[in-house]
């Protein structure tokens, strides 16, 4: 640790009693391989059920921003919809297109499934437990390249949906597989670009010392606010969720690359969008919502860590993300879908230089606060260091939410048409309206 | 520029995206939390249906169980889907009952001319809407079963009285 980033040198001597690089003793190899043949068992139940609550949790949402109540026949309140809606797809039947190629037919459902689900091998989901057989990490393979691990596999999701759209010898799917891939491609770069920032500010791409940092600093959110938003927009076009469903586009594409499905590949690439949510969700509340951390107090990033400590930290964690899941709900049953030429202007025009002008600045502010020596523990908990940056972050906020969002962030189809033209059509729409005003009263009449 | 392209009567200087998703977003979480919700609960809650509602049919019988149908035969010749077989028959004091009634509720039409036409006030449309069967045959219904049912009757629209009242 001797090449530390400035800001952890300084947390790891930053008093009172802050010792986030503890001593710990390491665990036997059959205690580890046991523990982590444990968490895989448990993490993968406590996955899937998730996700199939997830699909009951949507109608539930979308029905209550509806006026209505949503499924409630199955089950106490209709918590078992999600079994009988498995059952149900189990029991149906299977259809394969003719000339569809056939493996890659099979391989699509699951190519969208499987990475969302590798991504969960790094999340830290709860602090360190130092059991009495040695400290036991609470993530399934913490690997000290856990965020480069992410952006690694991150970038595979897009294959299920190009294969299953290039599979299923149709032309609907195939545009819905194409479209996806240019979206996906688009705004991967503003994603890997919002969190240079994070690792920035962390010194250290392992999610563990990212998590301990916003603990130290306060959350990234406040940090960070602009690279959340980038992050969090990317998010959606990543996970294809509203306002970013253009590869689904019920209306236009007839639900694009999931055309063909049926059965239980369809319930597959159902229950990978849920998947990609929840991981989304976590990253979210990992990158910028401190994880784990418990907010308002130091308590549980100090040594010793307990298993009460263990399981506190998983539940606020597992509730960030539900949070998180719920915004994606929420944003669905909000916003309308965008037109193709908004979606990539505003990935390539506005995300992608936003994401980089903040690199810069957060770069150079990082630098500042290190040379004029701003201390990242102050009075009453608070972190100057985090403070100053919150300040800057207000400003920005107000410069690109006030002054920039002006038309430019998703703009109308009039954005591109000149001043005279604009009048032009506009004094038309005003002569035709009142030419069939006319018509329909000549008609009455 | 094609024709028909939507122009936005604002000027692109006062339109703002985030302002316009926030305020969306909050119009749609007090909508969730909105204890108000307007489905009904079918079957345990049904909604009132009309007086008027014109359902499968129900046969009116007099107080000693009897069906009030005398045979006349207006309905089977006022019934414009020919939904009705009736076939006449006399008692030893020369009363005229009817051997045979069927509605095919399928090829109904619900007009409400049979009740309508009635003098004796025997047949009727009910009000009443749950008509579920197994098979096509249970749609046939006989004089038994028209005689058996219990449900309200429709109130036909009176011309003297044309809001209900």
């Amino acid at each position: 640790m001797s090449a530390m980033h400035p800001v952890l040198a300084q947390i790891a001597l930053a008093p009172p009693g802050l010792h986030l690089a503890d001593s710990f003793r390491e665990p036997s190899f059959g205690v580890w391989l046991l523990a982590t043949i444990l968490k895989m068992v448990v993490f993968f139940t406590i996955y899937l059920v998730t996700v199939a609550m997830l699909t009951l949790a949507e109608r539930k949402v979308s029905a209550w921003m509806q006026g209505r109540l949503g499924p409630n026949r199955v089950g106490p309140g209709g918590l078992l919809q999600p079994a009988a809606d498995g059952l149900k797809n189990i029991m149906k039947e299977e259809t394969a297109p003719p000339f569809g190629a056939g493996a890659l037919f099979t391989l699509g459902p699951a190519m969208a499934f499987i990475p969302a689900l590798m991504t969960w091998a790094v999340i830290p989901f709860a602090a360190p437990w130092d059991s009495s057989w040695g400290r036991i990490e609470l993530a399934l393979a913490p690997l000290p390249v856990g965020f480069l691990y992410i952006l690694a596999i991150a970038s595979l999701g897009i294959y299920g949906i190009v294969i299953a759209g290039w599979a299923s010898n149709n032309k609907y799917s195939l545009l819905g597989g194409l479209r996806s891939s240019a979206q996906m491609v688009s705004y991967e770069i503003s994603m890997g670009m919002s969190t240079i920032p994070v690792l920035l500010l962390a010194g250290n791409v392992a999610l563990n010392d990212i998590v301990q940092q916003q603990a130290a600093i306060g959350w990234n959110v406040l940090n960070l606010t602009i690279a959340f938003f980038v992050f969090l927009v990317a998010a959606f076009a990543e996970t294809n969720r509203l306002p970013f469903d253009l590869p689904e586009a019920e209306s236009e594409l007839i639900t694009g690359y999931h055309t063909e499905y049926s059965s239980m590949k369809f319930s597959m690439f159902f229950i990978a969008e849920y998947a990609n949510m929840l991981t989304a969700s976590a990253l979210l509340s990992t990158l910028f919502f401190g994880g784990w951390d418990i907010p308002f107090t130091l308590w549980d990033n100090l040594a010793p860590h307990t298993g009460l400590k263990t399981l506190l930290t998983f539940l606020v964690f597992f509730a960030k993300t539900l949070f998180f899941v719920f915004t994606f709900m929420w944003v669905r049953w909000t916003l309308p879908r965008f037109r193709y030429d908004q979606l990539m202007a505003l990935g390539w025009r506005f995300m992608l230089p936003v994401a980089l002008g903040y690199i810069v600045i957060v770069a150079s502010a990082v630098l500042a606060l290190d040379y004029f020596d701003v201390p990242l523990r102050g009075p009453f908990g608070l972190s100057p260091f985090g403070l100053a940056l919150l300040a800057l972050n207000v400003v920005l906020c107000i410069v690109l939410f006030v002054w920039l969002d002006r038309g430019r962030i998703i703009s109308p189809a009039s954005a591109r048409v000149s001043g005279a033209e604009l009048a032009r059509l506009r004094a038309a729409a005003v002569q035709r309206h009142a030419r069939q005003t006319a018509l329909t009263t000549e008609a009455g009449d | 520029m094609a024709i028909g392209v939507k122009v936005l009567d604002r000027p692109i200087e006062q339109t703002s995206y985030i302002r316009a998703t926030l305020s969306g977003m909050a119009r749609t979480f007090r909508h969730m939390v909105d204890p108000h919700k307007v489905t009904t609960q079918y079957p345990e809650q049904k909604d009132a249906i009309s007086p008027r509602w014109r359902g499968t049919h129900r046969m009116l019988t007099t107080e000693d169980g009897k069906a009030k149908c005398v045979a006349c035969g207006l309905c089977p010749s006022v019934c414009p889907a020919n939904c009705i077989k009736l076939v006449p028959g006399e008692d030893e004091q020369g009363n005229r009952y009817p051997l045979v009634f069927e509605i095919d509720e399928f090829r109904c039409i619900f007009c409400g001319y049979c009740q309508e036409v009635c003098p004796e006030e025997a047949i009727h449309v009910g009000r009443h809407y749950e008509n579920a069967e197994y098979s096509r045959e249970g749609f046939v219904y006989d004089l038994e079963r028209l005689m058996a049912q219990t449900h309200p009757v429709c109130e036909m629209w009176d011309p003297a009285d044309p809001k209900g009242e």
